[in-house]
């Protein structure tokens, strides 16, 4: 099988390229499945409560400070970008450029979390805690889980850019990479709905 | 694809590795299925000896042996452990891990790592349960808020023990899910693979999506207990009954997770023990999947007198009636595979029969407690309790010990006992219909469960189960030490002692690690019993 | 069979960079719109826009960066398997808390 790199294998046993690249892949769509009904059920919770309590959101979403909101959105987009940038970079055997952007999408995430920081900061100043309104319940159990979920991926992306730094990845051979994509995605995409249903919606 | 030349070590038993550390350092999906074999069958009897305390106190009304608050821990203990430690991971993890790949034509699964991760997570929440002790919960397993949110017994450490189990049962599905879709060996198509592999693949997709929903259920609860926030807290403006609708949107699935594999060991053992192809094998294959998709609609059927809307009550019970029906599917076609069939009463055939017999009347009681009328009188009480324990041990353990008994040559290499093994067999079926049999009866009659005490009219059916239970104890035992015995004494088993047409059977007892010398081609399905086979 | 032709085939669908550029444009274009419609009153219409927008934007995330239009059938039955369970949960939950009678004291 000449011109295929042999995937690092278990125990002896060899493994075909494209099925370990097709398996990857696969598995993490089904593991962002399980994210996916993770976060449903907040999903859930928060069109229960906001049925039932429209007065509530109404008044107290109005402390949320929408401009670092949106900011963080714009972070967290630029960041799926840069991530996809890094995919398309080593697919065309470019490792230098995939470090670049992984690094890029590292940072922009490390931004989110600072911006969250201060956010959360805010809050705690002015006596808002989790337990304080179903509204802020929701607020803090949707956007920490998220936060959560950043944290993981960031660990992941440094991971992958360390990996990269020791030449592990080239055009033969990128799937971690690409796994590691589609996870950040998955962080993105949730922040998409949270960003509206917690922000944006009076 | 090219064959492999496969270096001499492969080709070592699988069981010829000796040590701790290799064990638990392995990837091997064969050692890791052992090792999940042994771990819940350890947890098993524990929760099996809580439940003889739990039937010794209500062996006579009043205080028996212990007071009303360790009667409360025993059952939570019970259900808890029962469920999560051995039942969920059940039959998937432990026979599923073996089978698998060697079913499919595989040298492993797909990501053989992953599968030594999901074990030591179980192990690890196993830990977590176990440390929750020193405070031992009394909510019941279900956890029903608000009491789970006030009680003072450490229910944090016990629903995170559970959530990180969660993610076992996770990447355990998940890698069966991508092993079942990718490794499959040439002409191994879909409509050729064993029943067992297509009630794998359903379980394995309730595995994936059922369970990150009681994932969130529980982290919601330990977040109101620890930074009081309200979701299911009336008191803050919260609904109690949205706890029960998250949990049991995972906890129905949950109970299919449980009993479907089951169905798959059925499937596989009725065709060898009566020589005669399966019968309608893509009714049962599709049937699976038709569960697996059915039963995620008809959780609220065990919240109808919780106050939840009489409107969403009925919906909920026409739904249930539904997935009835690829059961009943399951359990024609399995009948129907015994006619004229040549019938041959071994263990693992005695226990497929069981199944057959107890699981229908678990299954049926299971209708009557669908119908919303019914269930507004049944609710919470024993009749529950014995519909789910029909399900459970006459379904799901009567499989679980087929299995045992009929992939046993397989996986250890030796014979038990056959006339022991019957005889433990006629033990734990007379014992079992003698402890849960009455407690339809007791439910009809009015008695509720989680109960520690009765009013003496119930004596006499009480104590009956209670007698039963030692009977299916002592017949659990018989059969526990005739396996052990097996591993030290039993005969050298031979390739294929049941003459079964699967892959398994077709490499030596036990299997090397690599599984296969070649990878097979595959040219015939697998139930071509009373052909002359391909 | 050719294994590396094969791989090249099945791996090698590579989008160019200035699609993910688009796509981005795209996406902050509809964030923008999103914030600025939150700060007028249009009522229901409010809750409209907004998550039509973020069913937009998951969408290209989904299909672009994450490279979903470009995967098999099964990657899809198990991307969108969820959101119909989603739809379930949210769905029959609501029908419960909703059509509860009440009770008079």
């Amino acid at each position: 099988m000449e011109g295929v790199e042999k995937i690092e294998h278990v125990h002896g046993h060899h493994v075909d390229p494209v099925v370990e690249y097709q398996s990857l892949k696969f598995g993490m769509w089904l593991f962002i499945a399980t994210e996916l009904l993770l976060f449903g059920g907040l999903f859930a919770a928060y069109t229960i409560f906001r049925a039932k309590f429209p007065e509530m959101f109404a008044e107290q979403h109005l402390e949320l400070n929408k401009p670092l909101g949106a900011l963080n959105t714009a972070v967290l987009i630029l960041s799926s970008l840069t991530m996809a940038l890094g995919v398309t970079s080593i697919q065309r055997g470019k490792p230098k450029r995939l470090a670049l952007f992984l690094l890029l999408t590292i940072l922009l995430g490390l931004a989110f979390g600072v911006n969250k920081y201060f956010e959360y900061s805010a809050k705690f100043h002015h006596h808002i805690y989790p337990g304080t309104s179903i509204f802020f319940s929701l607020y803090f159990t949707m956007t920490g889980l998220h936060m959560l979920h950043v944290f993981a991926g960031m660990a992941l992306l440094t991971t992958m850019l360390v990996l990269t730094l020791r030449g592990r990845f080239s055009d033969k051979y990128y799937t971690p990479v690409e796994v590691s994509g589609l996870y950040w995605h998955l962080v993105d995409l949730i922040w998409i709905y949270l960003f509206p249903l917690l922000y944006l919606i009076a | 694809m090219a064959n492999h030349t496969i270096a001499e070590t492969i080709t070592i038993p699988y069981l010829e590795e000796k040590g701790l550390l290799s064990w638990l350092t392995s990837t091997d999906h064969k050692r890791i299925s052992i090792m999940y074999l042994l771990s819940i069958s350890t947890f098993f009897v524990l929760a099996g000896i809580s439940a003889l305390l739990l039937r010794f106190e209500l062996l006579t009304p009043g205080k028996t042996i212990v007071d009303a608050h360790t009667y409360n821990v025993l059952f939570t203990f019970h259900g808890a452990v029962m469920v999560f430690l051995f039942i969920v991971p059940g039959l998937a993890a432990s026979f599923g891990n073996f089978l698998i790949p060697l079913m499919i034509g595989a040298r492993d699964v797909a990501f053989p790592r992953l599968n030594l991760m999901s074990y030591w997570i179980y192990l690890l929440g196993a830990l977590i349960i176990l440390i929750s002790l020193s405070k031992p919960a009394d909510t019941g397993w279900t956890f029903y808020t608000p009491y789970s949110i006030r009680t003072g017994t450490d229910v944090i450490l016990l629903t995170f023990g559970i959530f990180v189990l969660g993610f076992s049962s996770i990447l355990t599905g998940l890698n069966f899910i991508v092993t079942i879709h990718k490794l499959r060996a040439p002409g191994m198509t879909w409509h050729r693979l064993p029943l067992f592999i297509w009630a794998s693949y359903a379980t394995a997709i309730l595995q994936v999506l059922a369970t990150p929903v009681i994932a969130i259920s529980l982290l919601l609860l330990i977040a109101e207990r620890v930074f009081g926030i309200g979701f299911f807290d009336p008191a803050k403006g919260g609904d109690p009954i949205l706890f029960q609708h998250f949990f049991w949107f995972y906890s129905h699935p949950a109970v299919y997770i449980m009993i479907i594999p089951a169905m798959g060991v059925i499937s596989e053992v009725i065709p060898v023990f009566s020589r005669k192809p399966i019968f309608g094998y893509k009714a049962i294959a599709y049937s699976s999947l038709a569960i697996a998709l059915i039963s995620f609609f008809v959780w609220a059927h065990h919240m109808f007198v919780s106050g939840m809307s009489e409107v969403a009550a009925t919906i909920f019970s026409f739904l249930t009636f539904l997935v009835a029906i690829p059961t009943a599917i399951k359990v024609f076609n399995w009948t129907a595979t015994l006619y004229k069939g040549s019938i041959d009463l071994k263990s693992p055939m005695l226990y497929a029969l069981s199944f057959i017999f107890l699981f229908t009347i678990g299954g049926l009681t299971g209708v009557f407690l669908g119908a919303l009328a019914a269930d507004v009188h049944l609710h919470d009480t024993y009749f529950v309790v014995a519909h789910m324990h029909y399900v459970m041990i006459g379904g799901t353990i009567m499989g679980f010990f087929a299995a045992l008994h009929f992939w046993y040559p397989k996986m250890t290499g030796k014979m038990f006992n056959e006339k022991v093994a019957k005889i433990a067999w006629a033990f734990v079926f007379i014992g079992f219909n003698v402890t849960f049999f009455p407690q339809f009866i007791l439910g009809t009659q009015g008695m509720p469960r989680r109960y520690a005490d009765y009013p003496p009219q119930f004596h006499s059916l009480n104590e009956l189960s209670s007698i039963g239970s030692w009977i299916l104890g002592i017949g659990m035992f018989v059969m526990a030490i005739n396996l052990l015995r097996g591993l030290f004494n039993g005969e050298k088993a031979p390739q294929n002692p049941f003459n079964s047409l699967s892959l398994e059977w077709q490499v030596p007892s036990p299997p090397p690690h690599e599984n296969f010398e070649e990878i097979p081609h595959v040219t015939d399905w697998t139930y071509g019993y009373g052909k002359k086979s391909a | 069979m050719d294994t590396k032709a094969h791989a090249d085939e099945t791996i090698n669908h590579i989008t160019p960079y200035r699609i993910y550029v688009l796509v981005w444009v795209t996406l902050m274009v509809l964030t923008v719109i999103s914030v600025g419609v939150s700060y007028f009153h249009f009522g229901i219409f409010n809750i409209v826009v907004a998550l039509a927008v973020a069913s937009v934007k998951a969408s290209l995330v989904a299909l672009y960066f994450m490279h979903l239009k470009y995967e098999d059938k099964i990657t899809w039955v198990f991307a969108l398997y969820p959101l119909g369970l989603l739809a379930l949960l949210i769905g029959l939950s609501i029908s419960d808390v909703f059509f509860r009678a009440v009770v008079s004291p």
